[in-house]
């Protein structure tokens, strides 16, 4: 077949630039190769909202009819290439209420390439993975998340290694030889085609099998039609809470059954139940009514809910009573306060070894404390 | 929100009032919550009524003058959203104005009710009356009814109320009248008494979609191509609903009133044998009838046949009351520049309502009495004698003409 698409998942707000770029340069890139494409956002992700999983896409075809034909389908349902350029939605993707639990490789086309941006390994990024029926191709490259903002772009080329990798990954799509001229035309930038070029030379991928990966069923819903819809534009609230998970004392909120949005996040909070005072600040801040009350009257995230907003860290009065930590370092959602109340010495040793190596990295966005950011641009400056 | 029920007609009785008036006092009888207002012409005069019959303390409402149709219109909506029974009205631009408020009242279900002074969209300024302010909601999920006779206006007020707030419709409605012929000339009204109104038309539930905090709901959400086309089916099932529910209503309005037409869709006027039939709305039937009747002495077979329901069109109905007609002449107090033979809204929804038809009749479009001219009787015998001619010779010269138009 001559149509290849590439998608890009991406998070929202923060890698729209990214995405955005990396689509482009493809279809400019193929141009040199004698093809035609097209660069195009999922028009449902926006307006984009922070950090929700969004895709872009590039389609390329050898002729405008090809294009044409391939483009009868609006967002693609086999692409050659998917690139994601952050690693915690290896984990799934939930882009809106109704929308379950995509797999990262859901639209992976079998013996296509998964090229994703990492410090993980090809076996860690697997244990989250969810498992295909056919074989296909998992690329990495090793790199921190490219985090910015709406207005700003943190130019650290990420898109360039992406571009390389992908070069590498399915040659058919575009040349290395077409991308490195066309990077060199639209950046005018030597180091950035240098960029391009030894992301290529180091690309690698490792075949995964059929069958291999996280074996666990993605979350789906089925949509209700238009005779078992409320009329009316009517949405119930969520229902009232019951005690703690159902029991005696203790307090668990009712959440929307149909978004999670846990597949948003990058990071969670830990929380110190030993230095908790129980002021409720986190209960009463969070804003998608993540954290359960146990019967003795502590506070559990619980992260089938959690977004990651940070927003419990930044109003906790303790200092380090609640700390955001990668998503990379858990594989499951379970529970925080379970684990502590089995095994406290357990808990609070691996609780702290957690923290102290997420202080000792830089975050790929948000601030541990107010001042944050201040502090990060005279650092800055100073280096 | 109305505390003590006023009993303005304790005994059924004649006024000497105009459309306006008799839409105004239609409020009360239907012990409407809230009503909101700003001024323009024609409607304009709806308003002022209700502001005395609320003055002289015959009518308890809470009266809300907004600061324009916009503001005016989503007021009615909110308040109809929390459960309380509904009047508003605007005429021409100003109605235009509210559009925004106007097309999600019907998306989310509310069953305003408002009267249209119809009335000719600016510019240039004009008071006079055309149709094509009030079609700008033919699409949207709206009632649309045309009004011709004082009478009617107070009648169909009741029936509005009643069809909308149907639990199995919920959707707004809108009464149009038009300018001057209605709003402004006084006729003889049989006003109901309060107790046939009441036999008549209960009380608004909005049941489990009231906005109540006993009822935490959350209305008018934001929505991706998953779920629009069902809410749109959803809108569109209960526009085909509401056609039961207005043979229903209109049953029980004449058997608790003693009147109305046989059909609450249309009125047939010497339809039957009829070779040439004219076709129109509102207060068109007046000069229409005369005509007809002068024609029928003269021995031309001749009907007319008005649309009372622009929305629910009665497609059916229209078929069998035109579907033995040689040639049908619609007349349109409207225009749509540009639309297929350049005809205007009624003709075009005339045409596709008998494309089916075996046998189709001539179909003749007149564009007429545009800014409140008058159309005359002369007017209509024209148009009849251009729909003789078709039949004669087999053939339409001109689709469109515009009637009593200088050259
Ligand atoms: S990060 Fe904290 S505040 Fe934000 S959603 Fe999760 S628990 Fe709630
Ligand atoms: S904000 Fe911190 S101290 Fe307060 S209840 Fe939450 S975890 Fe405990």
């Amino acid at each position: 077949m001559a149509t290849r698409a590439v998608e890009v998942v991406y998070r929202g707000i923060f890698q729209r630039t990214l995405a955005r770029n990396i689509v482009r340069q493809i279809v400019f890139a193929a141009r040199k190769d004698g093809k035609i494409g097209t660069a195009f956002g999922r028009y449902s992700d926006s307006p984009e909202r922070n950090g929700i999983p969004a895709k872009q896409f590039a389609v390329v075809a050898d002729t405008a009819l090809e294009l044409e034909e391939s483009l009868a389908v609006y967002e693609a349902t086999m692409v050659d290439v998917t690139i994601n350029v952050d690693d915690t939605m290896c984990k799934g993707l939930e882009s809106w209420a109704w929308y379950g639990l995509q797999p990262i490789n859901e639209v992976t086309k079998p013996g296509g390439t998964l090229i994703v941006t990492s410090r993980q390994s090809a076996d860690a990024l697997l244990e989250d993975i969810h498992q295909k029926k056919d074989p296909y191709n998992l690329s990495i490259i090793p790199s921190t998340v490219s985090f910015s903002g709406l207005w700003v772009f943190k130019d650290d080329h990420t898109d360039m290694r992406a571009l390389g990798a992908m070069c590498k990954a399915c040659p058919e799509l575009v040349s290395i030889k077409a991308m490195l001229e066309s990077v060199q035309e639209q950046t005018g930038n030597e180091a950035k085609v240098a960029s391009v070029q030894r992301a290529f030379d180091r690309g690698t991928s490792r075949p995964v099998e059929p069958g291999e990966g996280n074996t666990e069923t993605p979350f789906s819903f089925d949509m209700p039609g238009w005779k078992t819809m409320e009329e009316g534009l009517v949405i119930r609230a969520q229902k009232e809470g019951t005690g703690f998970r159902g029991g005696e004392g203790g307090y668990t909120p009712g959440r929307s059954e149909t978004f999670k949005k846990w597949s948003t996040r990058s990071m969670r909070p830990v929380i110190n139940f030993d230095t908790c005072i129980k002021c409720t600040l986190c209960w009463l801040q969070c804003p998608d009514t993540v954290f359960d009350i146990t019967p003795d009257g502590l506070y559990d995230a619980n992260m089938e809910a959690c977004c990651g907003c940070g927003v419990c860290e930044a109003v906790c009065p303790v200092p380090d009573c609640i700390t955001m930590v990668g998503e990379p370092e858990f594989n499951d959602n379970s529970s925080q306060y379970d684990a502590w109340t089995a095994d406290k010495d357990g808990y609070n040793k691996w609780m702290t070894v957690l923290v102290e190596k997420q202080k000792s990295e830089t975050r790929t966005h948000g601030f541990h404390h107010v001042g944050g950011y201040a502090e990060e641009i005279a650092a800055s400056e100073e280096a | 929100m109305a505390t003590v029920k006023p009993r303005l007609y304790e005994e059924s009785k004649e006024e000497l009032i105009s459309g306006s008036e008799a839409v105004g006092i239609a409020c009360a009888l239907a012990d409407v919550d809230v009503i909101t207002a700003y001024p323009i012409r024609p409607y304009d005069t709806v308003m002022q009524y209700v502001s005395r019959l609320k003055a002289d303390g015959a009518f308890d409402f809470d009266f809300i003058i907004a600061e324009s149709e916009h503001s005016q219109f989503e007021i009615v909506k909110h308040a109809s959203a929390v459960g309380a029974r509904t009047f508003s009205g605007s005429s021409g631009v100003g109605w235009f104005y509210a559009f925004e408020a106007i097309t999600v009242t019907a998306g989310l279900r509310m069953p305003v009710v408002a009267m249209v002074g119809n009335r000719a969209l600016d510019d240039p300024g004009a008071f006079g009356v055309e149709h094509n302010d009030a079609m700008a909601v033919r699409d949207l999920g709206w009632h649309l009814y045309w009004v011709a006779t004082a009478q009617e206006a107070l009648d169909m007020a009741l029936m509005a109320w009643r069809i909308a707030e149907d639990p199995t419709v919920l959707l707004p409605f809108a009464l149009s009248c038009d300018g001057s012929f209605l709003t402004h000339s006084q006729a003889i009204v049989q006003v109901p008494s309060q107790d046939q109104v009441d036999r008549f038309l209960p009380p608004y539930k909005r049941g489990t979609l009231q906005l109540h905090p006993d009822n935490p709901i959350t209305i008018a959400p934001q929505v991706n191509e998953d779920w629009l086309m069902e809410i749109r089916r959803q809108t569109d099932e209960a526009m085909r609903r509401t056609s039961a529910v207005i043979r229903q209503a209109h049953e029980e309005f004449r058997e608790i009133f003693g009147r109305g037409d046989p059909s609450p869709f249309i009125e047939e006027f010497m339809c039957e044998d009829a070779e040439i039939i004219l076709v129109g709305m509102g207060t068109l039937a007046m000069p229409t009838r005369v005509a007809v009747r002068r024609l029928r002495a003269a021995g031309k077979k001749v009907g007319f046949l008005r649309i009372k329901f622009f929305r629910p069109f009665a497609a059916e109905e229209v078929q069998e009351a035109l579907g033995d007609a040689k040639a049908v002449a619609v007349i349109d107090r409207d225009y749509s520049y540009g639309s297929p033979s350049g005809g205007g809204v009624l003709f075009h929804e005339l045409r596709s309502t008998l494309y089916p038809l075996d046998k189709r009749p001539l179909m003749l479009n007149f564009i007429a009495g545009l800014g409140g001219r008058e159309v005359t009787v002369d007017d209509i015998n024209m148009m009849t004698e251009t729909a003789q001619k078709a039949i004669d010779t087999g053939k339409i010269e001109q689709e469109t003409t515009w009637v009593s138009v200088r050259e």
